[in-house]
């Protein structure tokens, strides 16, 4: 092939990389200094574009001339600054004090509320920007046309680049900054005023994006998939360039970009899954990234995890009378409402297995959809392809998960923190990108249809049963591994790794066989759930399955045991009553979601139980870790 | 320090016998439909949509119902993903008792709740959802579809192109179900249509992430002297955009499913690729007696100009109300009975029939040039393709429709 | 006879030598101290010999075999127990239970699935904890404990697996001197009825003088000198690296 073509296509990457970067430089700013995984950079990218295009609009139909453009652009990501300020006045410094994951769920329910706002201000419909006065043409580069914008923003990110490291090395913000990223506390020893440095980081990271998202308007209409679409790959090249190094951002930017310019030359379908093919592999070569470090780990006496105690008689007559209950629902409930309970029952499960490592082995994991859509697949395609019946299916859905998490986790548990979180997360994807793209075996995205219970199973009823007794089953084990020495163990490891190892406990493979062991459990939920529903598609391995766990588990309370059960019923019961009632439905789940997250920073059940000490069992327990 | 409460878990359970308790009362003068869709996720197709069957239940009950009684529509959204859109589904059958169902719009989605249909007996009126599939390799008895496939579309585009001689052919198309059968439909099609066609590449971004930049210069590098593309949405935008600035599309002819309707016309303003061989909906132009009243009822109503959405739910509406009177009950078998066969006359589309073999609606679509005019797109030379012509194959169908297997 | 041998011990972190060739002996019974200005090498050495840090040469033998480079859990296995400089705990659980954790690992019962852990070895446990007595603690989560009874806690699950050698790293750090002493009586009199080795560091001078059998000096990662407490004392080198050095309080 003639080299031009290769100068053309490595200036695209170029330009690819160059909004890569802008778009996450933001973040890892954010996460640097303040720890905060921000799901809503996603959302201030998208009003970027959304403000920019109704400035310009605004703007150049007053006839200011070609700064009308550049001004709106400013603006807008000066706009989107500002609601980065209102994002931690109003939310985030509620709730600094919470478990770390409680920033996450509060910005993931921000993006909620944000998309049906935008919604409601600019309609559904895509609304394409104007051009950028002087730079709607292009320019020759080796006989080939090539836009003047993008060249333009080839230098634009590297000109941000630049202007942040003159920010970061010649002012007093830059360098607090800098020093909180490397050590957080001891910004505080200094006696900063932590509360302004994290409202001046929010502000940078949300004009950031702001801007990213302007940008972008000469090259994509605004459109209401924008938040989504970016985040996540903004939160790979975060993590490829390592958590609150900019310069790694710069780095996994053009790393992605050019893969992409020429991966599609030979893989026509690699954009769907290269960023995190990417994300894997680095993690697995470099566990903190590219230019990542170690996060300080916040010392295990400041923030000791839950406890556990013994049941009360009283705790343990409640739940004798939900157990009868549940066993008694199908006289008087009807069809639907047994659906909604098999629902319940089986996300019940699923939470648990995530809270089963995440609460109580402190493994954070942003892909638990992996392993609860792996069983679903592993079911449905034994019955569609090798005719299994379905209680084969059934068993063999734990035993396909579990084999995905032993691999996945050997890798995953050498790592720590948000980084493990992330490469959970990689795996999942890739997970998603194979059951999406075998379209022979998988059926790709139509999925699978047509994977009903056995005949003796078919009745509405008895599969209600099947999946009590399964799902309970299930949770029970867990629930038993928990207070029996293997629980008790992975706490060990939780609490202290440098003690268990101390010991006689391998803080690694306690935290592999406990990844693992979740993994089986998830699947044996993801069986119930296909059998349940009668079909499959990728969808249910994506990430907003993985991140409803995660809600379930926050809502409910990650220091608890029946938290994440609370937390799946009420989400499910939530949802199911909040979807026929309005078009918003996501805002208004937003909402409640962000109203909880205010008002029980402990979820639900951790409320419940520091507000209810007549349910105390002993004295002694009283005191909760601090 | 306890932990084992479930005070929540309880209430919940408590809820949901309450709620059971209070189930509505089949009420006796109307006819209950159900319908869903991805209204919060797909706004851009769904709303229209939304206000055409809207508009034609209307005028429908107005002019006195079907069969004496009121059509009355339990809409709800399907959360855009197949386990929610299922459960709503049965919400619908269950708690509502509606007498049959109708809606969606992704084709997976379109798929699980035929395939929901199909266990629990109950006819489903796919909307729009394109996926050949729906209609032949996962066909059901109880799942019709209005809406001209992906094959119908793409075979009619193919027509406008055969005699062109253009043999050196790009693919770009969205990464999912319809873009991939859109692309295998076009390259049977072409095979077929246009002996020694070649096609030099093929393009698949994931839908909303196309690398415009590089994928344009992929393709010019390839040097196709035509190019079929599935795309729509901000990825339409993207590469029309990029593709112009560098010059991809002079010289060449490019085919565009899809590209014509206002839903994703009109977005991209003057910037619309003039020369673009498109389905589509021109609207404004099509003057039978039967469309200039519908879009003036539906401006009526609505202060808005209609999309294709609109015109599927309006056209959808008369379906039901054409099928409820020739079925003379709301009973399952006599409404699958009604719709076999079922001629849809003075349609805004034209007559067309719904085909008994796969259950797949005869409706056309407009295939036109893409110009601009007056700072927007517009479809010009276009002409109103009928469906019939342009579906499977009848022994393709038989051989695929698993219930005609016997 | 010889419990613990090192032998030309070695680390350097980046151009840092932070331990230079340091080797030892440590007898069955004894109670040696290694002693030393802050960043002389001392927690560094404990940390190669209890496997959380690996040397860059040298070896270290334990009765003879070699445990060079092994995991910490490992070289707990060989029967060697630790407390860390800052104590480390498992602070959602109670004191008992951090104590019946580490008697689960010894008899090899600490991923069993359905036993309830907190009625396993609980008698075991107690006795322990009444050994280093903070049995009226048993039932406090440790996260709630005064600095002081963690050590305490730390000396008890050390003790569980029947150690043949104690490395504690700074014992009395943050205690008042009462208390070190009263602390430093109690590991005597255990280690002295078990038959226990114990290699300690220490900055407060009483203390080492007061309970080490022999004492290590280790500046600047070397060793510079070893001897009873008496010669150490008096060894000149000794005596100008604490000279003027008020922080340590020498007798």
């Amino acid at each position: 092939m003639d080299p031009g073509f290769f100068v053309v296509q490595f200036l695209n990457g170029l330009a690819t990389a160059s909004f890569l970067f802008m778009a996450s430089a933001g973040l890892t700013i954010v996460f640097g200094v303040t720890r905060i995984v921000n799901f809503a950079h996603g959302s201030f990218y998208m009003l970027g574009a959304y403000l920019a295009y109704t400035l310009a609009g605004i703007f150049m139909d007053a006839a200011y001339g070609a700064m009308s453009f550049w001004g709106a652009i400013f603006l807008a990501a000066v706009i989107v600054g500002l609601l980065g300020i209102l994002l931690e006045l109003v939310v985030l410094r509620r709730i600094y004090d919470a478990p770390e994951l409680f920033q996450l769920l509060a910005t993931f329910a921000v993006v909620l509320i944000v998309q049906d706002l935008v919604r409601m201000t600019w309609g559904g419909e895509d609304l394409l920007g104007p051009r950028a006065p002087g730079l709607k043409s292009f320019v020759l580069v080796a006989g080939r046309r090539f836009p003047e914008y993008e060249l333009a923003m080839i230098f634009a990110g590297p000109l941000v680049l630049g202007a942040l490291w003159l920010l970061f090395h010649r002012t007093r913000f830059g360098v607090l900054v800098r020093a909180a990223t490397l050590d957080r506390e001891m910004v505080g020893a200094l006696g900063v005023n932590q509360a302004l440095l994290f409202t001046g980081v929010l502000f940078l990271g949300a004009f950031l994006a702001g801007l990213a998202g302007a940008l972008q308007l000469p090259r994509e209409p605004a459109n209401p998939y924008m938040d989504v679409n970016i985040i996540v790959e903004a939160f790979v090249v975060t993590v490829i360039g390592g958590m609150g190094s900019v310069t790694g951002a710069f780095l996994a930017a053009l790393l992605i970009g050019e893969l992409q310019a020429f991966g599609i030359l030979v893989f026509p379908k690699i954009t769907l899954v290269l960023a995190f093919l990417v994300m894997a592999v680095v993690l697995i070569v470099r566990p903190y990234g590219l230019l990542g470090r170690p996060q300080a780990e916040s010392h295990g006496a400041a923030r000791a995890g839950a406890g556990l105690a013994a049941g009360t008689p009283l705790q343990r007559g409640f739940w004798l009378a939900l157990l009868a209950l549940l066993l008694v629902l199908p006289l008087f409930a009807d069809e639907y409402s047994l659906k909604l309970m098999i629902e319940l029952l089986i996300f019940g499960l699923f939470a648990f297995s995530l809270n089963f490592i995440m609460g109580w082995g402190g493994i954070v994991s942003f892909g638990h959809a992996a392993y609860f859509g792996l069983g679903a697949y592993g079911a449905a395609l034994l019955v569609h392809h090798f005719a299994w019946p379905m209680e084969g299916a059934l068993l063999a859905a734990p035993l396909v998960a579990g084999t995905a998490a032993l691999v996945f986790g050997a890798l995953c548990v050498r790592l720590s923190g948000v980084y493990l979180a992330m490469l959970t997360l990689a795996f999942a994807q890739i997970v998603y990108a194979v059951a999406f793209q075998w379209v022979e075996f998988t059926g790709g995205d139509n999925g699978l249809i047509g994977i009903w219970p056995a005949s003796w199973a078919a009745s509405r009823t008895v599969y209600y049963y099947l999946t009590l007794a399964v799902s309970l089953a299930g949770i029970g084990l867990l629930w038993r591994f928990l207070y029996a020495p293997f629980g008790y163990s992975s706490r060990a490891v939780r609490d202290s790794a440098i003690r268990a190892d101390a010991i006689g406990i391998d803080p690694r493979y306690q935290r592999w066989l406990a990844f693992t062991v979740s993994g089986i459990a998830a699947g044996l939920g993801g069986g119930l759930y296909v059998f349940s529903k009668g079909n499959i598609d990728p969808e249910v391995l994506a990430i907003p399955t993985s991140v409803d766990a995660l809600t379930m588990v926050l809502i409910g309370g990650v220091e608890t045991v029946t938290g994440p059960l609370a937390g799946a019923a009420l989400l499910t019961l939530l949802k199911d009553f909040v979807m026929p009632l309005t078009l918003y439905w996501k805002m208004v789940m937003g909402v409640l979601i962000l109203g909880m997250v205010l008002a029980f920073p402990k979820g639900l059940v951790g409320i419940l139980a520091d507000r209810l000490p007549a349910l105390q069992a002993r004295p002694a327990e009283r005191e909760r870790p601090a | 320090m306890t932990k084992r409460r479930g005070l929540l878990v309880a209430a919940a359970t408590l809820a949901i016998v309450g709620a059971t308790a209070s189930a509505p009362a089949g009420a006796a003068e109307t006819i209950r439909i159900g319908e869903l869709n991805s209204y919060n996720r797909f706004p851009a197709f769904t709303e229209p949509y939304r206000k055409g069957w809207q508009l034609g239940i209307e005028e429908i009950n107005e002019a006195g119902g079907v069969l004496g009684k009121q059509l009355e529509v339990i809409s709800r959204d399907d959360g855009g993903t197949t386990g929610d859109a299922v459960r709503v589904a049965e919400e619908l059958v269950v708690r509502e008792k509606v007498a049959f169902i109708f809606g969606t719009f992704l084709s997976n989605i379109g798929l699980a709740v035929a395939d929901f249909a199909n266990q629990r007996k109950v006819l489903f009126i796919a909307a729009e959802p394109l996926t050949d599939a729906l209609t032949m390799a996962k066909g059901n008895r109880y799942t019709y579809r209005l809406r001209p496939n992906t094959y119908m579309q793409t075979g009619m585009l193919v027509e406008e192109v055969k005699d062109l001689g253009k043999t050196r052919w790009a693919i770009i198309a969205p990464n999912y179900e319809y873009g991939q059968s859109a692309a295998a439909n076009f390259k049977r099609l072409a095979a077929e249509k246009m002996p020694g066609v070649e096609i030099v590449i093929e393009q698949f971004p994931a839908l909303g992430k196309i690398d415009a930049g590089a994928t344009v210069t992929a393709i010019e590098q390839a040097n196709p002297d035509a190019i079929f593309s599935a795309l729509f949405g901000g990825d339409l935008a993207k590469f029309v955009r990029e593709g112009t600035t560098r010059g991809l599309f002079e010289g060449r002819t490019v085919l565009s499913l899809l590209t014509g309707e206002p839903e994703w016309l009109d977005p991209l303003k003057d910037e619309a690729p003039e020369g673009w061989i498109v389905t589509g909906y021109p609207w404004e132009q099509i003057d039978t007696p039967e469309h200039k009243a519908f879009v003036e009822a539906y401006e009526a109503a609505y202060d808005d100009y209609p999309r294709l959405g609109s015109l599927l739910g309006y056209v959808l509406a008369y379906t039901i109300k054409a099928m409820l009177e020739k079925a003379g009950s709301t009973e399952t078998e006599a409404m699958l009975a009604a719709m076999e066969g079922l001629v849809i006359e003075s349609s805004p589309t034209g007559s067309f029939y719904i085909r008994d073999l796969d259950n797949q609606a005869t409706m056309g679509a407009w295939v036109g040039r893409l110009t601009v005019e007056g700072g927007r797109g517009k479809m010009v030379d276009w002409r109103y393709v009928d469906g019939e012509p342009y579906m499977f194959p009848a022994e393709e169908v038989r051989r695929v429709r698993p219930d005609l297997q016997n | 006879m010889t419990l613990l041998r090192v032998e030309r011990l070695h680390k350097s972190f980046g151009g840092f030598e932070a331990v230079r060739d340091v080797g030892f002996t440590l007898e069955a019974g004894e109670r040696l101290a290694i002693i030393g200005p802050n960043g002389a090498g001392k927690s560094t050495c404990f940390n190669m010999i209890g496997g959380q840090l690996r040397p860059d040469h040298g070896r270290v033998l334990l009765d003879g075999e070699d445990i060079t480079g092994l995991p910490p859990r490992a070289v707990w296995r060989k029967g060697v127990g630790r407390t860390f400089q800052i104590a480390a705990a498992f602070g959602s659980m109670t004191v008992a239970e951090n104590v019946q954790m580490a008697l689960m690992n010894h008899h090899g019962r600490a991923r069993a699935l359905f036993p309830l852990a907190r009625e396993l070895y609980r008698e075991e446990a107690l006795a322990l904890l009444e050994r280093v007595g903070i049995r009226d603690q048993a039932e406090r989560f440790c996260s709630m404990l005064a600095y002081g009874d963690i050590k305490r806690v730390e000396l008890a699950v050390a003790l569980a697996h029947d150690p043949r050698l104690l490395l504690m790293d700074e014992p009395t750090a943050g205690m008042a001197p009462a208390e070190r002493h009263a602390l430093m009586r109690l590991v005597s009199a255990i280690v002295a009825e078990r038959g226990i080795a114990v290699l300690f560091t220490e900055h407060d001078m009483d203390v080492v003088f007061a309970y080490a059998d022999r004492i290590l000096v280790i500046n600047r990662g070397r060793l510079i000198a070893e001897g009873p407490p008496e010669k150490v004392r008096a060894d000149r080198e000794v005596q100008a690296i604490y000279l003027g050095s008020t922080v340590e309080s020498p007798a």
